[in-house]
């Protein structure tokens, strides 16, 4: 019995950690060589790829040195950006959480029709180019709304492209957890006598939790750096509506590569933060249950 | 037995509150925005579509997404399948940093990729320069933008293998190893095998992202007409030359690749692994 | 029934199997394919050695310039000539340029945006001596309302009235709104108006703008999708609006200013005869009626203008008016205490919550 894919870290190597095998000679010895090699192939492609290029960018952010680096954050623009793209991205990722989750546990335990289907068209938001997400949504929830639902030019725009874009993360975290999951502690659970929520919130949520919390952190991420689709729906209005990687563009326009490296860097710093804060959690959360 | 009913029927309730709920939102965010999509692309029938796909700029940006899509999806899975067996089977100073840096490109927005890339490898900087001088042309150019695609795509399939990987265990790979297999033979004919179906979604999540990325390969690409513009970069400038039908009918074209990519993974998971 | 598979018939995993290998080997043979396909539009004949010109420029221009790349082509001095070409925001493509882009041609919407590049000692300081000081084509900063003008707009004063819901991009990041806005500033100072008064008439306007996108064409979008009684732009944009079945009028207000897109062959080209060969022929009358063709103002005395009207405004303006562009640059858009950024500033405050 064994899970299907899922686009998170919940609980990698934690396995090893809570039922460690045994070393034999032989093994370690086989760890140690191919760890270093698999390790420096693994860090090659990263730096190269990844690590040198922002590390760059970092770079570039204090070539006005520490001050010019927290003046240009400080702008009330870049003040007012962040504030906007940490607590969309904060909302959206706990909007994330429960939505779903929700659709995780109907995917799996519903017997829904079509339910392949749904379960294909969940990935969709990777594959959809951000100017088309951006139409699309705009079309549906903008001006000439079918639906006679207006949410463009407002802070409402900005978190309903942010959700169509987190739409996969924490769906696809929770699902193989949840397909893998035992049955028999809650049908004895049920047997005892114990109401459904009971069962759901001390044993079912419990073991869900740990992909919950890896799922939101993609998700929370991924909202911290979107552009694309938010752009056309949010009107991009200074001070209002708009989010900081616009922000970042913005200063690049307008030749303050400095500013805009700074900004990326304090966002870059904060997503790392929530990465490491959750996969911490995660592990907490695994180890007690 | 009265308890019971009503136990059952609360039971009934939550299920097909849940039910709703899920629906109602899966339709309000996903379904409307990709019918509206479908819709505005055949509006006018099949016709048009298929006059717009088969324009020399689009069958270039077809050719030139593919090419940088494949290049990007292999990099990405040998990367993936290394990374994961790296995370899940060894243990060693710094792999939790590993891990999180691994998620790191979700957080970096396309403007920052496109900047970073520009930033070190860049016709003028040192590197850039550098490799110029032997005949790589990294910014402005087809490598630089598989870079760009792989920056943005990196987590995907280094995600789909090694949940995978970390449930099925070692031991099979331990007895091949006690039984004489070389490293290499046990990953070929025992590793392998067993990551298939979750390799397969990786790949298929890894192409679908590469080929809808926009921002990112837009800063590199230079936009040069039939050489570097890639189906998204050619949506977003038919939309914005009042060609719709065209930038709608790639857009689609894109959404179904990906689609289908998915739906044959799906299929080709093999029976063991979905439970 | 098994997840995953279908009905659990064998025959399904095998048809997957074989798509999939359709895929797979459909990309291996497009990647392994030479990618150096030639762009359309971009061979010419005839015997000599043929030379590859690169024509990088902001991204209004396209069409002319492929009817005239195409004219050139036909010429004597365009015969053996190849192009590619690159479209993009204006200061997008400045920068790529900068950042080692090659470029034998390039055309700008913004002097600021040429000038970034003489900085980067990759356009000679001379590029603007010539008699029609560097520009190849102008236009003027114009008004484009609804089908029939409801809203009765005929001057920048009607876009500071209440309720009047204008749309122009974000200034940091579009070149198309700095001339926007300096046309607003000016039509006050050139008609008599204190700075302070034109300043505060700016913060009138601006306080109207209900979207701003980050470049102009998104903005015409914008307002072409239902969003806005008037849009600020290009005259040229307007008139390809409506040359591609936009219903939207567009007035050109007695004070307005004159935009003037600079181009210039590049001081690192390595066709550099070729290079300006081609930069003579857009200023010739044939490609100039092209340009107008396409909505643009020729800066050639002796052009046709192909029957398109342009309106000459009583009260046309140049940037120089205002004060040149560097120094307009500087007064008006500083990041930290530009006039403009300053009145978003106070805006924003009232605006965010």
């Amino acid at each position: 019995m064994t899970s299907s894919a899922t686009v998170s870290g919940a609980g990698v190597g934690l396995r090893e950690e809570t039922h460690p095998s045994p070393p034999g000679p032989r093994r370690r010895l086989l760890q140690g060589k191919s760890t270093a090699v698999e390790l420096s192939l693994v860090m090659t492609y990263l730096s190269i790829i990844v690590l040198i290029p922002l590390a760059a960018v970092v770079w570039r952010s204090q070539s006005d040195g520490l001050s010019g680096f927290f003046h240009a954050i400080t702008t009330p623009e870049a003040a007012s950006t962040l504030k906007l793209t940490i607590v969309s991205s904060v909302l959206v990722a706990a909007i994330n959480m429960v939505m779903g989750t929700a659709i995780a546990w109907v995917l799996v335990r519903d017997k829904l029709p079509g339910r392949t289907l749904f379960d294909t068209l969940i990935d969709l938001p990777f594959a959809l180019p951000t100017i088309v997400a951006g139409l699309a949504l705009l079309t549906v929830y903008g001006p000439n709304s079918p639906l006679g639902v207006n949410l463009a030019y407002q802070r409402a725009g900005v978190v309903v492209a942010l959700l169509f874009v987190t739409l996969p993360f924490v769906v696809r975290t929770v699902q193989p957890v949840l397909m893998e999951l035992d049955t028999e502690m809650e049908q004895a659970a049920a047997s005892l006598g114990a109401r459904p929520a009971t069962t759901f919130v001390r044993i079912i949520l419990p073991n869900m939790f740990p992909a919950m919390a890896a799922g939101t952190a993609l998700a929370f991420a991924r909202s911290m750096s979107e552009f694309g689709s938010t752009v056309l729906i949010s009107g991009n209005i200074p001070f209002k509506t708009q989010v900081a990687s616009v922000h970042v563009y913005n200063q690049l326009e307008s030749d303050n590569v400095t500013g805009a490296a700074a900004v990326s860097t304090v966002l870059l710093i904060v997503s790392l933060v929530v990465l490491v804060a959750l996969d911490m959690l995660q592990r907490w959360a695994a180890r007690r249950g | 037995m009265a308890s019971q009913t009503a136990a059952t029927v609360r039971r009934v309730g939550v299920r097909i509150g849940l039910r709703t709920v899920v629906l109602v939102y899966l339709t309000l965010l996903l379904v409307c925005p990709l019918a509206l999509v479908l819709y505005k692309t055949f509006e006018n029938g099949i016709g048009p579509v298929i006059d717009s796909l088969t324009t020399p700029s689009t069958q270039h940006a077809i050719q030139i997404t593919l090419v940088v899509a494949f290049w990007a999806v292999v990099a990405n899975t040998i990367f993936g399948v290394t990374a994961a067996l790296l995370l899940v089977r060894h243990t060693f100073h710094g792999k939790r940093t590993l891990n999180a840096l691994i998620d790191l490109p979700l957080a970096v927005s396309p403007v920052v990729v496109g900047l970073s890339l520009v930033l070190v490898y860049g016709r003028l900087t040192g590197v850039g320069k550098a490799l110029a001088g032997i005949g790589i042309n990294v910014i402005f150019s087809i490598p630089g933008m598989v870079m760009a695609t792989i920056f943005v795509s990196i987590p995907l399939v280094v995600r789909a293998v090694a949940p995978v990987l970390e449930e099925i265990g070692d031991d099979q790979e331990q007895a091949a190893a006690t039984l004489g297999a070389g490293p290499v033979q046990t990953f070929r004919r025992i590793t392998l095998p067993s990551i298939r179906g979750a390799l397969a979604y990786g790949v298929v999540l890894a192409l679908a992202r590469s080929l809808g990325e926009y921002g990112a390969v837009a800063v590199v690409s230079g936009r040069l007409v039939g050489r570097t513009q890639t189906l998204t970069l050619l949506v977003q400038e038919r939309y914005q030359n009042f060609d719709q039908q065209t930038a709608y009918a790639c857009a689609v074209l894109l959404v179904l690749t990906a689609v289908i990519a998915l739906l044959v993974s799906r299929l080709l998971r093999p029976k063991e692994l979905t439970s | 029934m098994e997840k995953g598979t279908l009905m659990g018939f064998k025959p399904t995993r095998r048809a997957a199997a074989l798509v999939a290998a359709g895929l797979v080997s459909t990309l291996a043979l497009a990647a392994c394919a030479s990618t150096d396909a030639p762009a359309a539009s971009s061979s010419g004949s005839g015997g000599g050695k043929p030379v590859t010109l690169s024509l990088v420029a902001y991204s209004t221009p396209q069409a002319a310039y492929e009817k005239i790349i195409a004219a050139f082509q036909k010429t004597d001095a365009g015969r053996n000539v190849k192009f590619t070409q690159s479209y993009g925001a204006s200061g997008d493509q400045s920068r790529a340029v900068a950042a080692g882009l090659p470029a034998d041609f390039v055309e700008f919407s913004l002097e600021t945006d040429m000038t970034r590049l003489v900085d980067a000692k990759m356009v000679d300081p001379s590029w603007n001596t010539d008699e029609y000081k560097g520009m190849v084509t102008d236009s003027v900063v114009s008004l484009v309302t609804r089908k029939g003008n409801p809203k009765h707009i005929k001057s920048f004063e009607d876009l500071a009235k209440p309720g009047v819901e204008v749309i122009t991009p974000n200034p940091f990041s579009s070149g198309a709104a700095r001339w926007n806005i300096m046309g607003a500033y000016g039509s006050q100072t050139q008609t008599g108006k204190s700075e302070a008064e034109a300043t505060a008439f700016l913060a009138k306007v601006m306080s109207n703008v209900a979207v701003q996108d980050d470049s102009g064409r998104a903005a015409l979008q914008t307002f072409t999708g239902g969003k806005g009684d008037v849009l600020v732009s290009y005259e040229n944009e307007a008139i390809f609006a409506q040359q591609n079945g936009q219903d939207v009028d567009y007035v050109v207000p007695d004070n307005t200013l004159l935009i003037e897109n600079p181009a210039a062959v590049t001081s690192t080209s390595k066709h550099p005869k070729e290079a300006k060969a081609f930069l003579d022929f857009v200023r010739s009358d044939e490609a100039q009626k092209i340009f107008a063709e396409n909505g643009y103002r020729p800066v050639s005395k002796t052009a046709d203008t192909a029957g398109q009207d342009f309106p000459t405004p009583s009260g046309l303006f140049t940037i120089q008016d205002l004060g040149g562009w560097d120094a307009v640059a500087t007064k008006f858009f500083d990041a930290d205490k530009g006039i403009v950024t300053d009145i978003e500033r106070k805006l924003g405050v009232s605006v965010e919550k």
